[in-house]
């Protein structure tokens, strides 16, 4: 086994902050009196509703569902009524159709719950059960993982990565699955190998988490052909091309996708979903949450169901303490700041951080001194104060010379600038330009 | 989802919805700051300005009051004249004084420091925008300046005893005098601006910024190391080699000059050429030009190449085939 030296070129150190949940085992959450559920939670064409307000729907009945191959497909997470079907806010900033179950407190598990067995399966049924199952990539992205895992005819694919880098900051999610549910995480990268007909896999850790690389490596045969690689911990390392490029070398370039250099990489919360698929047959409706921060009574890793509000969790890791100041759907580096907490848990949500008021400074904006050390950091290596610059000044032309489209809105070159400016910020903003002006023309 | 939770302090709930801050990522930031940055310069020149106290005596305490305060009341002004925000606590008008007293011979009076320092910050710094804007080092600006304009006094040169002096590499241009011994230029016993003479005491603030990470440490090594190779090539004899590389500002130039960021190459190959042009450029003037001292010069034209060398340099994209 190597010793922790994998790592991409760039990126910074970004303080951990893990302390916090990463000793907390996973406890239940109170499931809640009302699920709030997203018809719209992934990457994808949004999902049609396939209940109807009034009636009864039990845990795991599959309520929405689209006709689109991209999509991911939804379940009820409690047992109880469709009071309502509305328009409702998301942790992404967007809104979405909801649909609203009232808890009638049973907790009684839909019928077609059934645990299957991998060697009955096909790779044909593995996707299928996977699209079924409504997984979509848990890492955040919530890209619909039966997507991913339906490779064009003209690609090969011969390594999968499952990604337990958890480079961001606070969340400890990954870290305690790993700990926690190793044969799991290990039983759906066997399937995913077998759904692909691929032989190397790995999984890629961090070197702040050895105790999981123990667990993990107790969970793998030797026949499995499953290797733990350790990463150096850095962030960006859990980014797509970052994992990628540390562990087998290969650089996945602008737009494209890591099929393209032969990788397949997930998430080890998605491989432990698509075990609970088959061994359990569990869709998709409930996630470990990290609730974390400095601004939590009690910070905890709850297994949430999907569609219980922020509120809830909140309530249930202790209360804020002190006055909350900004309160993150994911990690203090690309999460996204709620202006509500009435926004509901969803597949991506990996984690609720609050950071207490006197955490949120509200630094001046300086003149940028060119000391270039955003260059140094960013993962993609592009020039962040020359793209910023042109970004601030709605050059969108120039802007996409200097190759912004790379960017992966890591933040790193945000967090390492001593003028404080919003480099990622208006790279961001600027790369939504871009694709509206090539749509265009 | 009434937009109510409960405050575990007085048993009760709160509204949240106006209290919550809301802005894009990343919500965390390092520690890293622009003062901080000019404070790490600052406390790495520390040693030269002791040094250049114990050998030049009053003079040097004199001429770094005189540029230091004269660099912060212009910078003052001229933000409040041009209605900027006044930004003399970020330090770096600070450094822009302390190097350009470093940069002047011992006995030079104290209106052309007071020259230099309104040269630099006004000209060079504010005309072109202020921090980060300038296209040339501000100090070795305002020292070319002051040796076009008062050429006299900029190399009336002293020895620490206050008896004038030629510079040694003054001694070594003009193949007359005797020159130093060695231990004396590396500990600062020497003639020379006032900062410029002790490399042991610059070599310690130069190391303190590599270590900080305030520097790319390829600039300074590559600098000097180009500056030996051309020499040599140039016929300059081994003996004479350490003069060169001790003497005439060029530890004080590749460390603490040649590094100022906005006047050099951000890219990292764009840095690797500048400093191989500031050691050809310094050889040059060296030993083919009319001057005795190289330093200065070679870095002002490397400073004004630095957008085109910056544009021909830009890194490849992670990914990108050529």
């Amino acid at each position: 086994m190597n010793q922790g030296k994998l790592t991409f070129k760039g990126g910074v150190h970004v303080p951990e902050y893990k302390e916090l949940a990463e000793s907390k085992s996973i406890e239940v959450a109170e499931s809640p009196q009302f699920a709030y559920i997203p018809l719209h939670q992934h990457i994808g064409a949004p999902c049609d509703p396939v209940v109807n307000v009034g009636d009864r729907v039990t845990i795991g009945q599959k309520i929405g569902e689209s006709g689109a191959f991209v999509s991911g497909t939804v379940h009820a997470s409690i047992a109880g009524t469709v009071k309502e079907i509305k328009m409702m806010y998301t942790p992404t900033g967007g809104k979405a159709k909801c649909i609203v179950i009232e808890n009638d407190g049973t907790d009684e598990m839909h019928e077609s719950i059934k645990g299957k067995s991998l060697d009955d399966l096909s790779p044909q049924e593995i996707i299928g059960l996977v699209k079924e199952s409504g997984i979509t990539g848990m890492g955040g992205a919530s890209f619909p993982a039966h997507v991913k895992f339906s490779i064009p005819e003209d690609k090969k694919i011969d390594t999968i990565i499952l990604n337990g880098a958890e480079c961001e900051p606070y969340l400890t999610g990954d870290h305690r699955l790993m700990l926690e549910e190793p044969e799991a995480i290990v039983f759906g990268l066997k399937a995913i190998k077998k759904a692909l007909g691929v032989e190397k896999a790995y999984i890629g850790i961090e070197n702040n988490k050895m105790d999981a690389v123990e667990a993990v490596q107790k969970a793998i045969s030797p026949e499995d052909g499953i290797e733990v690689a350790v990463l150096q911990t850095k962030y960006p390392q859990g980014a797509e091309k970052s994992i990628i490029y540390a562990i087998t070398g290969r650089s996945v370039g602008t737009g494209a996708l890591p099929l393209e250099v032969g990788v397949v990489v997930s998430n080890v919360a998605t491989s432990k979903a698509i075990a609970d698929a088959i061994q359990h047959g569990k869709p998709v409706y409930e996630r470990v949450v990290t609730v974390t921060g400095r601004g939590i009574v009690e910070p905890k890793n709850l297994m949430v169901r999907i569609g219980t509000p922020f509120s809830e969790l909140i309530r249930q890791s202790g209360g804020f303490k002190g006055k909350p100041g900004k309160v993150i759907s994911g990690g203090p580096m690309m999460g996204i700041a709620q202006f509500t907490l009435d926004v509901p848990v969803i597949k991506g949500s990996g984690g609720i951080l609050v950071l207490p008021e006197e955490e949120v400074k509200e630094e001046p904006v300086l003149p940028c001194i060119k000391c270039g050390k955003c260059l140094d950091v960013c993962p993609s290596r592009l020039q962040p104060l020359f793209i910023s610059a042109y970004a601030l000044k709605n050059d969108v032309e120039k802007a996409d010379s200097y190759s912004a489209m790379a960017c992966v809105e890591c933040g790193a070159c945000s967090f390492i600038c001593p003028a404080k400016r919003p480099l990622s910020e208006s790279i961001r903003n600027i790369k939504k330009e871009i694709i509206a002006k090539r749509k265009k023309s | 989802m009434d937009g109510k939770v409960m405050d575990p302090a007085n048993n009760d709930t709160v509204v949240l919805d106006d209290m919550l801050i809301v802005s894009l990522s990343p919500h965390i930031k390092s520690d890293e700051s622009v003062k901080r940055t000019m404070l790490d310069v600052i406390i790495a020149l520390v040693p030269a300005m002791i040094g250049s106290v114990y050998f030049f005596g009053f003079d040097a305490i004199r001429l770094l009051l005189v540029t230091v305060i004269a660099a912060l009341i212009f910078e003052f002004g001229i933000q409040k004249l041009f209605k900027k925000p006044v930004r003399i606590m970020d330090l770096s008008a600070v450094v822009t004084g302390i190097l350009l007293a470093l940069n002047l011979p011992a006995g030079t009076p104290w209106w052309v420091a007071v020259f230099g320092a309104a040269f630099a910050i006004i000209i060079v710094k504010e005309f072109f925008g202020g921090i980060g804007q300038n296209f040339m080092n501000p100090a070795l600006g305002a020292r070319a300046a002051l040796v076009a304009s008062w050429p006299g006094i900029m190399t009336a040169y002293t020895n620490p005893d206050g008896i004038s002096a030629a510079t040694p590499l003054g001694i070594l241009k003009a193949g007359e005098g005797s020159l130093p011994a060695i231990q004396r230029m590396v500990f600062g016993d020497i003639g020379g601006v006032i900062g410029e003479t002790s490399a042991i005491l610059l070599l310690i603030g130069g190391l303190y910024l590599i270590i900080r990470n305030v520097i790319d440490w390829k600039i300074p090594v590559i600098y000097i190391a180009t500056t030996a190779v051309v020499l040599t090539l140039l016929g300059v004899e081994s003996s004479n080699l350490m003069f060169h590389i001790l003497g005439g500002g060029l530890i004080l130039g590749a460390f603490f000059m040649a590094t100022d960021y906005a006047s050099s190459p951000v890219t990292p190959k764009g840095r690797i050429i500048f400093a191989v042009g500031c050691g050809l450029l310094t050889a040059l003037i060296r030993v083919k030009g009319g001057l005795p001292e190289g330093v200065s010069y070679a870095i002002l034209i490397m400073n004004v190449a630095t957008p085109l060398i910056e544009k021909l340099t830009r890194p490849k994209v992670f990914g990108e085939v050529k």
